[in-house]
């Protein structure tokens, strides 16, 4: 694996490694030599008047609550050539499957811990592990019905995978409002491409969540959208996909127990709902059977899953399988229920809470990423290339105290595409989001998936809480 | 259809409803100031009473003057019906309702309050003000014809247009009270300049003088203008045409969902009376008395269509 340190040893997507012009970016150059700088500079501005008019924003936790911020969008496309897609396809498909299975096995009979691949106190010592699942099966026999697989590249065939979130991952909306965008500004683009489309999404979650209807549901299943509200950093995207698959976005106060099933006070009265897909967290999603104060979830809701009144996706405790500690098992556990080997590769990765990793992160803490084993957003992480003496003093600190708390992984160079500035066009880092749906008679991967980029030049950060854009991706058709 | 979104349609609708209503009364002082020698800000005393923000004026400013009254009205975030405000609570409305409007309609939401934001950011000059409310009145006025042009006529719209007649019908009721006692006979007797000008002021308030003149000529008596403003059934900003619609639009509900509502049988109610009544019996009855009523009565009602349709738990 490369590392960072050296410069020039990035993989660039288009430019591959200074060998020219690579075959799925051909036509795209090709376009971008006839355009003009100007032009396109003013079709940068209009995009991004596309997107504030349209409301498309998030809001920034821990400032002004009214605080609502665009995304930054690039306009130059990502580009992945169909068989790159095959194999990256194949190799999600095959995680995602392993990660039900295990989530099954682990509220059931724990045959992995048995078996002893999985050490006992990853599991019952984890936050993430709801004693409230054990013996439950969902509807279905689906824990995740939907995935957002991060994945980085290091070069033309190495791609890794950064983290598989199983809770509920977000920016969908962003993948969709991408495309939307770039085919109204660039009709031609998609003329001269064959880009496959992505636009059946809401279609394909609407009709994977229905079809994990719980043995409840009488005729055709009723589906709404959970949020936690107007203030929620992702409140943009809860209220776009009820709107686009046609259902009703609910909060917590709309909705109450009736007759052993969930339902949704309308102005005619209750309606019953057959599935929920929440976007608030499993803390909060009942005070009753979890946090007592919370006020977004219903009361009593955990009590009708159990009984087969209503299907939650995700699953309450998928976040068991999400966690980054656990990440570091996945190849284990991908040959343990599939019995394949991993397709898909994971960032080698050392668990803190180990004395040896521990004394090895210590030593070599500014080469290395370190995350906390919950975090997400990326808040509390370090990257030891970039961080300061100061900060990596502060860091060790943190990580002496509470070593279970954090992992840590080489830094990798993860591959650049160029974004489009003021002297034209720059490389900068991008990881890249696929969505997987997953119902009991398919596993649907869009093609592509959401391209964060980190704007900053140098910068390794693309989450979007910390100054991250994004970019229409496109899968080829052959 | 949510209870919830129900709630959230009606008031965003209310509140837009109200942010025109506020620009217009803003309109009215800032004309009558303009246009007549002795006006003083006493006028800027009954604006504020008229768009019913005078009690927290009067908590924050010691005296009325032009320039406090309005940009109390149009910018302070510590008044809920300012323009700002009201703006500001309508779009997070639209956005909890989002997925009952069509994208014209959030747009047209969305650019009114990004556009509202940036010309009221900073304290409006004298010279800037007619533009100023020239562009809250076009924003509006997008939103309406978005509402208008794209939304299916189903409960959605249905819920829109209520919120919409009922702060239009509290409003022209506000301006009648306020204002009533210009209006009475006595009142007429003394026919003195400073009554053409209130009189000027509640049809401009309304948006009602082309319409007035119209319907009664050149000459402004204030028997006709309450008749205008309470019975006349083509001025759309009149008790009659707005309880009106009121009835119109609760009566699609009942058709729709198959149950017949308290709330029919209020606006019902309410319908029958401004049908029956000429404008004689109602001073007779006590055009105070009688505007207090209707007011009250609209308060019930909008209850009611909340506990009927359940907006809240």
């Amino acid at each position: 694996m490369r590392r960072l340190n050296a410069m020039g040893e990035y993989f660039d997507e288009m430019n591959g490694a200074g060998e020219g012009v690579r075959a799925p970016y051909a036509r795209f150059e090709d376009w971008f030599q006839g355009e003009d700088l100007s032009a396109l500079k003013s079709k940068q501005r209009e995009a991004e008047e596309v997107f504030r008019l349209m409301g498309i924003t998030f809001n920034v936790y821990g400032r002004n609550e009214a605080e609502e911020r665009l995304i930054p969008f690039d306009i130059i496309p990502r580009i992945i050539a169909a068989r790159e897609w095959q194999k990256l396809s194949r190799g999600i498909e095959q995680r995602v499957r392993a990660i039900n299975a295990f989530l099954h096995d682990i509220y059931h009979r724990q045959e992995i811990i048995r078996a002893g691949r999985i050490p006992k106190e990853m599991i019952a010592q984890n936050d993430a592990f709801l004693p409230q699942m054990i013996g439950v099966t969902p509807p279905g026999g689906i824990y995740t019905h939907i995935v957002g697989t991060d994945l980085v590249r290091t070069g033309d065939d190495e791609f890794y995978v950064l983290e598989d979130n199983a809770r509920t991952p977000s920016g969908v909306s962003y993948m969709l409002e991408n495309r939307e965008t770039m085919l109204q500004m660039f009709p031609e683009l998609f003329s001269q491409n064959r880009v496959r489309a992505v636009s059946g999404y809401p279609r394909a979650l609407q009709r994977s969540l229905a079809a994990c209807a719980p043995p409840r549901c009488g005729g055709p299943p009723c589906v709404a959208v959970l949020t936690p509200g107007i203030h929620n950093s992702a409140y943009y995207e809860h209220s776009f996909l009820a709107d686009k698959m046609g259902v009703e976005l609910v909060e917590g106060h709309d909705l109450r127990v009736v007759d052993g099933r969930i339902a949704m006070r309308t102005t005619q009265g209750y309606q019953h709902i057959d599935v929920l897909y929440r976007r608030v967290d499993d803390d909060y999603l009942d005070p009753m059977n979890f946090n007592p104060d919370s006020a977004l979830g219903v009361p009593g809701i955990m009590d009708v899953y159990r009984a087969g009144g209503i299907t939650i996706a995700n699953a309450p405790g998928t976040g068991i399988a999400d966690d980054k500690a656990i990440y570091s098992y996945i190849p284990e556990i991908v040959e343990f229920y599939t019995g394949e080997k991993a397709i898909l590769k994971n960032v080698p990765t050392w668990r803190c809470s180990d004395p040896d990793s521990l004394g090895y992160v210590l030593d070599n803490l500014a080469d290395l990423v370190v995350k906390e084993v919950h975090g997400s957003g990326g808040y509390g992480m370090l990257i030891g290339p970039t961080a300061t003496r100061k900060d990596l003093r502060a860091f060790e600190k943190k990580l002496r105290a509470r070593p279970g708390n954090y992992i840590a992984q080489p830094t990798l160079a993860l591959s650049t595409v160029p974004i489009f500035t003021r002297e034209g066009l720059a490389p900068r880092h991008v990881d890249l989001r696929p969505f997987v749906l997953v119902s009991p008679d398919k596993i649907d991967i869009t093609p592509g998936g959401l391209t964060r980029v980190a704007l900053q030049k140098g910068s390794l950060v693309v989450n979007s809480s910390q100054g991250g854009g994004t970019k229409d991706t496109w899968v080829l058709e052959d | 259809m949510l209870g919830k979104t129900a709630n959230g349609l009606f008031w965003m609708f209310r509140f837009l409803e109200r942010s025109e209503n506020t620009a217009r009364m803003i309109e009215t002082g800032q004309r009558i100031a303009l246009t007549r020698a002795e006006a003083s800000d006493d006028e800027w005393t009954s604006i504020l009473q008229a768009a019913a923000v005078s009690r927290g004026y009067h908590a924050k400013f010691d005296e009325v003057t032009r320039d406090k009254a309005i940009d109390w009205m149009l910018r302070d975030k510590g008044n809920p019906s300012s323009v700002r405000s009201v703006i500001g609570t309508a779009r997070n409305n639209a956005r909890t309702v989002r997925t009952a409007l069509t994208n014209e309609v959030w747009e047209a939401v969305n650019s009114c309050y990004i556009r509202l934001n940036e010309v009221l950011a900073r304290k409006v000059s004298e010279r800037d003000l007619p533009k100023v409310l020239e562009i809250i009145r076009q924003r509006s006025a997008f939103v309406r014809g978005a509402t208008h042009g794209t939304m299916m006529r189903n409960d959605c719209y249905d819920f829109a247009r209520l919120g919409t007649f009922l702060e239009r019908a509290d409003n022209t009721a506000r301006i009648l009270d306020v204002k009533y006692y210009v209006l009475l006979p006595s009142a007429m007797a003394v026919g003195s300049r400073l009554d053409n000008v209130q009189w000027e002021t509640i049809l401009r308030s309304v948006s009602a003088q082309g319409g007035y003149r119209m319907t009664h000529g050149h000459a402004v008596n204030p028997r006709a203008i309450a008749q205008f403003l309470i019975l006349d059934r083509r001025m759309p900003r009149s008790l009659n045409f707005c309880t009106g619609k009121l009835r119109d639009n609760l009566g699609y509900l009942a058709s729709d969902y198959g149950v017949k509502q308290p709330s029919n049988q209020l606006v019902d109610d309410l319908c029958r009376r401004f049908m029956s009544h000429d404008i004689e019996a109602i001073f007779d009855y006590g055009l105070h008395e009688y505007i207090q009523d209707v007011i009250g009565t609209l308060g019930g009602l909008s209850r009611q269509i909340e506990i009927d349709y359940r907006f809240y738990e």
